[in-house]
């Protein structure tokens, strides 16, 4: 082993540890976001459902998840993954195994954190801590195993042969949170007091618009680190300019998903709505997910653009669905999800419309399948919903006794 | 003696004390206030769905006045008050039967 070797060694791992480092803290930007976008009075469940989604997460894909996503790198509880990734698999890596999976587990995070907002303000704690355990231990995992495990999908066909291409996750982890987030909504219905009995759509507008916002800024932050880390590598010339390609094409399209949501918002509303807005950059950011390395900054920023359209309209749409989701997480990481995949055969060529189609068909009749089997179950047996009058009074108090700011209630120290 | 309460858009607030206090009067009391008039709230947009406002925020100003005071200070508040659109507020004039200046116990319009 030469020393260059080493050195490109050293700083792939290290490069891919930071970049797993930074999708860690989107963990910290999907917990601030949906806390803005909630009720006051359901605050601190929202927290202690992000927070401890995370810690689930991490868990299950150490017991079984990363070993049912990739059988030849790892195996269950992670045993042997210590070892030296330049000689210790067929192929030489340039990074250790305990960094591949570090970096995979905090994307599995990722993917569930979508669903916490989508059910938020009326599901209970604990049957969501329970699917999490599902969903993060077989369900991502399994779908995961099809597309970056390269496994054939239940031995009938392989999304790779078919020309399915997803850089850092548009469907495999977006999609994949939102269509498990569409199948709990659906089972769990809409907020109390959102739609009226005559037809109305009533707004529920969130708490804290500031801690929205910082989420929304956290989540752009660590985005670089979610598509940039996906490149695998970066101590090569090749490698470090596709690395810098991905960093200014994945800010361009949140640019541009912003840009393209706040005018839109604007000319539907007659204000500048921001949480469009910040719906929009998020938009951007996951419309590029799926290929950020081949568009131009151009073609990065109206893909951008783009999605932040579509995320405008589809949350109007879902709303007149009376699809309630608070904080726009179906429509943001679902909706324009599937987009980012089709939108990658315009630019990459070793993709295509079909395969894109089909995996995305794949992904989501799988997870939304297999979401809605689990929340029934869930439903049948602990519940999925709060009790009306717990609604009510807010979940933090029913779920967590406590409030996340006591001073506004009589309470005696 | 009168009472004068003023209900005023809370941005007026300053203008309607300087107004005050260039005509002479030399204590108010201000207070937060939420309600409605014949604008009966208004209605907002949060993604795309609307929510009304019922209660629209305002602010109260409480004026104890000796009788010949009390028509340039409805003046005063009137002109200061003013933008010409919907929600201006109301001025109120009730009859004050006494008032007590509590450091000194002097009673009456002395106390004002």
């Amino acid at each position: 082993m030469n020393e260059i070797f080493e050195l490109q060694y050293a700083l792939d791992t290290f490069y891919f540890l930071m970049c797993g480092a930074l999708v860690m803290w989107m963990a910290a930007g999907f917990a601030m976001l949906e806390a803005g976008l909630v009720r006051s009075k359901n605050t601190t469940e929202i927290l202690t459902k992000n927070i401890a989604l995370f810690a689930v997460a991490c868990t299950m894909y150490m017991i079984c998840g990363y070993h049912v996503m990739y059988g030849d790198l790892g195996n269950f509880f992670l045993s042997g993954i210590t070892g030296d990734g330049a000689t210790g698999v067929d192929e030489p890596a340039t990074y250790a195994p305990s960094a591949d999976f570090y970096f995979q587990v905090v994307f599995v995070a990722t993917a569930m954190s979508i669903v916490s907002g989508a059910v938020a303000e009326r599901m209970k704690l604990w049957a969501f801590l329970a699917f999490a355990v599902v969903m993060t231990g077989v369900i991502y995992p399994m779908e995961g195993s099809w597309t970056w495990g390269g496994n054939a999908v239940f031995g009938m066909y392989t999304l790779g042969d078919l020309g399915f291409s997803d850089f850092a996750g548009s469907g495999i982890v977006h999609m994949a949170g939102a269509s498990a987030a569409l199948a709990g909504v659906l089972l769990l219905g809409a907020r109390k007091g959102k739609y009226g009995a005559n037809g109305s759509i009533n707004a529920i507008p969130g708490a804290n618009l500031p801690m929205a916002t910082l989420g929304t800024f956290i989540l752009w932050l660590g985005w670089f680190g979610f598509n940039g880390g996906s490149v695998l590598a970066t101590a090569s010339v090749e490698s470090a300019n596709s690395v810098a390609v991905v960093f200014m094409n994945t800010n361009a399209a949140a640019c541009g998903g912003l840009i393209g949501a706040l005018i839109l918002a604007r000319l539907m509303f007659k204000k500048a709505d921001l949480t469009m807005a910040l719906n929009g950059a998020l938009a951007g950011l996951v419309a590029i997910t799926a290929e950020p390395s081949t568009p131009t900054a151009l073609q990065a920023t109206l893909f951008g653009a783009l999605g932040g359209i579509l995320v405008v309209f589809s949350i109007v749409t879902l709303d007149k669905l009376k699809i309630d989701d608070p904080v726009g997480a179906i429509s943001v990481h679902g909706v324009v999800g599937l987009l980012g995949l089709l939108l990658v055969p315009i630019t990459n060529e070793a993709s295509s419309l079909s395969g894109q189609l089909i995996g995305a068909a794949t992904i989501f009749i799988w997870v939304f399948g297999a979401s809605a089997v689990v929340w029934s179950i869930l439903k049948a047996t602990m519940g999925i919903r709060v009790t009306e009058e717990e609604e009510f009074m807010g979940v933090d108090i029913s779920e967590c006794g406590m409030e996340a700011y006591p001073e506004f209630v009589n309470a005696k120290a | 003696m009168k009472l004068v309460t003023a209900v005023i858009k809370p941005f007026k607030l300053d203008e309607v004390r300087e107004a005050l206090g260039e005509i002479g009067v030399s204590g108010v009391t201000v207070t937060e206030v939420k309600g409605f008039g014949r604008q009966k709230g208004h209605t907002e947009l949060y993604r795309g769905a609307e929510y009304v406002v019922d209660f629209l925020p305002k602010v109260k100003v409480e004026i104890a006045l000796t009788d010949e005071m009390v028509e340039s200070a409805v003046e005063a508040i009137s002109k200061a008050a003013a933008t010409g659109k919907i929600g201006d507020g109301k001025i109120f004039i009730s009859q004050l039967d006494d008032a007590i200046r509590i450091r000194t116990g002097e009673t009456g319009s002395d106390a004002i």
